[in-house]
């Protein structure tokens, strides 16, 4: 607690015990009505009461009076403060004039409203602490090792270059690469993924993961502002700084809502009085109306709007970070929600963008063999399709057993493997060669192999669907998103298979990235202007459809700068379930958020309506303020909880 | 130019108020405050002096809502 809250604190405890004993003492020693009506003078009489009862009264509410004299010389009239001022004072001048001694009503309500004030600082200074916590990645220090001693110093002293060494339980600094020693690292704060990864030598690891078994020497790759965890840090710390509509919406209704208010209840002070007396001539009960009024200033206060908005966006910021999403502002997570369109990129995207041997047809020889032959074919090329073959062989490549290599631009490759002629390629090297080949009916890219001129078979290579790309195209479909679009580069063929597996209806193929700007362009034209059309690709060579899509979601490939800056929305751990949830998340923050609108305007007209009427009293109206602004903080938290979503 | 400053403001209303008034600080080309996270990201007008500028904004601020205090 703060040292402002603490004496806040100590502030409202005061002067609710010295209030409830002035009202007991009152009972006992104070003045008495009888059931006539005359006043029996007790122990102690006025104005001795009223000095007294001023006490808990100006103990709680003096800052509020004197900011509310503050705010008059500087011509701010309608501001909270003044409003508590008038209220309260009114409250106590309408029961001095009464003579009926009952000065509680405006102590409570200034009580309250401290009351109110007092859990409003202290539930959104938790709640911001624990959301900070939670997206709190930031490494502290790094350990550098100097005369075989290890010396804790600022990431942002450690050069590019350096070799620095984490321990288990510490967080990775910076990016670098391992140099020795293994260990598992959670990554769970960057990617929301919660199975540990495991690195060993060699492998590239970037800051912001926490290292949780062995000791590892770490080269780094990139000064601490450039790391990973650093561009994140800086996203995620500006991201709430980006006010959706909502938010703008609500401060600019506050700043008509306290006025019109107060001046409502001038008029209510004022005309019902004057024309009971001049036009009724009837009684002018001015005490009546000038307590309504009152009431009136009481449910003015703006505040539970206010605060719910940007801590309920906030919250949704903080829950969907925990979930391995980040996005980079209010009005980002606003227009998400409204998501009727996506459209994806396939290759990276929903597929691994990583080309593996899938199938062999038509073989004569072992399947074993034809790679192996086909991988000594390839063995001097570093085209994706010859390294697919290498690794699906597995083995060192001897290459004394290839001779004569002629590579047929376009065709294949044309070697002699242990004094075979071997040819691999595709369909026009066996058309050019004369060979009679078995054309093939799966997608992907064919390597036909022939052995002293017959036909040994072909290898089927293609990229395979991410393992979560059929249940996030289903469960996208289920949540009522209507248009699911794929944009490829690709052949129609291979779209096709692609597009069919996982259930996509519309795809457009052979696309070049102007082609991919061209179609999302033409999508934005033709759908209906409340609809967003969010576009995921895998940030590369897709960041002119990124940046021109209403939501470019970017597959993060963790930590890659191109990116994070091009998208509004990054998925750290690249799996497309992660869109499903995000767009949960924006959902359910911004039904949140209406709830709060609707709930917190709703109480606050319907106590107004009531207090013009004379049903409600002064402490129905405090509910409308305090009450519905810790039920609306509440409720913006709520937002955080993205578990089960 | 711009640059984010550490705020102390107590209510969201307060901070929308400290917006309002930043903008219209002379020098001040735009600006806004975050309540949530208490940061203040101002950009200035080319040439000005930031200090100069940003003791004026926390005077205008002040005038607006008596509590609040930016780190200079």
């Amino acid at each position: 607690m703060k040292k402002k809250q603490k004496k806040a604190l100590i502030r409202i405890i005061i002067s609710a015990l010295l209030l409830v004993l002035l009202i007991i003492l009152y009972k006992i020693i104070g003045p008495k009505e009888t059931d006539a009506g005359d006043i029996i003078p007790g122990l102690i009489n006025e104005p001795v009461w009223f000095i007294l009862y001023m006490i808990p009264y100006f103990i709680i509410g003096y800052d509020i009076l004197l900011k509310a004299v503050k705010g008059i010389f500087r011509g701010r009239v309608f501001d909270e403060n003044f409003l508590m001022a008038v209220a309260t004072v009114g409250a106590i001048i309408l029961a001095l004039i009464k003579k009926n001694g009952d000065y509680t009503e405006g102590i409570a309500v200034m009580l309250f409203y401290q009351i109110g004030e007092f859990f409003q600082s202290y539930a959104v200074g938790k709640s911001r602490k624990n959301i900070s916590a939670l997206m709190d990645i930031r490494p502290d220090y790094a350990n550098i090792e100097k005369d075989g001693q290890l010396v804790r110093v600022s990431p942002d002293e450690v050069e590019i270059g350096s070799i620095i060494v984490v321990q288990p339980g510490e967080k990775v600094p910076i990016d670098g690469t391992v140099i020795e020693g293994t260990s598992s690292l959670n990554t769970s704060a960057l990617t929301g993924e919660s199975l540990p990864r495991d690195v060993s030598e060699g492998d590239a690891i970037i800051s912001g993961c926490i290292n949780l078994t062995g000791v590892i020497k770490v080269k780094t790759d990139k000064e601490f502002g450039e790391s990973t965890v650093s561009k994140i840090l800086e996203l995620v710390e500006n991201s709430s700084s980006n006010k959706s509509r909502s938010e703008a919406f609500i401060s600019k209704f506050a700043k008509i809502y306290t006025p019109a208010v107060c001046i409502s209840a001038l008029l209510l002070a004022l005309l019902p009085p004057l024309v009971n007396m001049l036009i009724l001539k009837s009684n002018a009960q001015w005490g009546v109306w000038i307590y309504r009024a009152l009431t009136f200033l009481v449910i003015s206060c703006p505040c539970a709007l206010v605060i719910s908005i940007p801590l309920s966006f906030f919250a949704g910021l903080g829950g969907a970070s925990k979930a391995g999403v980040l996005i980079k502002g209010s009005n980002y997570l606003e227009n998400l929600s409204y998501t009727n369109y996506v459209v994806f990129d396939k290759t990276g995207t929903l597929t691994k963008g990583v080309f593996n041997v899938n199938d062999i047809h038509h073989n004569t020889i072992p399947e074993e063999s034809l790679i192996e032959l086909a991988a000594l074919a390839e063995c001097a090329s570093s085209h994706p399709i010859s390294v697919s073959l290498k690794t699906a062989y597995g083995k060192d490549i001897d290459r004394a057993r290839v001779t004569d290599l002629t590579e047929i631009s376009g065709h294949g490759i044309k070697a002699v493997v242990d004094g075979k002629e071997i040819l691999a390629g595709n369909d026009k090297l066996m058309k050019k060669e004369g060979i009679d080949y078995k054309p093939c009916h799966m997608s992907g890219t064919i390597v036909h192999i022939a052995i002293n001129g017959e036909y040994a078979g072909h290898i089927v290579i293609s990229d395979e669907l991410k393992d979560d790309s059929v249940e996030a195209i289903k469960k996208l479909k289920n949540s009522g998103i209507g248009n699911l679009i794929m944009l490829t580069g690709d052949s129609d063929l291979v779209a096709k298979e692609v597009a069919t597996t996982l259930g996509i209806t519309e795809y457009h193929s052979s696309l070049l990235p102007a082609d991919k700007v061209e179609k999302v362009e033409n999508l934005i034209k033709n759908k209906n202007a409340k609809q967003t059309l969010a576009f995921v690709g895998d940030g590369i060579n897709d960041a002119p459809v990124l940046a021109r899509a209403d939501i470019g979601i970017a597959m993060g490939s963790m930590g890659s700068d191109a990116a994070i800056e091009a998208a509004d929305v990054v998925i750290m751990d690249d799996n497309p379930l992660r869109i499903v949830n995000a767009i949960k998340i924006s959902k359910k923050c911004l039904r949140i958020v209406y709830e709060n609108i609707v709930f917190a305007l709703g109480i606050k007209f319907a106590c107004l309506i009531l207090g013009a009427l004379g049903i409600t009293n002064m402490w129905i109206a405090i509910f409308a303020d305090v009450g519905v602004m810790i039920i609306a903080v509440l409720n913006a938290i709520r937002a955080l909880n993205t578990k089960n979503i | 130019m711009k640059k984010t400053y550490n705020i102390e403001v107590d209510c969201a209303n307060c901070a929308n108020l400290m917006e309002d008034a930043t903008k219209k600080t002379e020098g001040i080309k735009d600006a806004c405050v975050n309540f949530m996270t208490q940061k203040m990201i101002v950009e200035f007008e080319d040439g000005v002096d930031e200090k100069k500028t940003m003791k004026a904004v926390l005077k205008n601020c002040k005038k607006v809502e008596d509590d609040c205090d930016i780190e200079l």
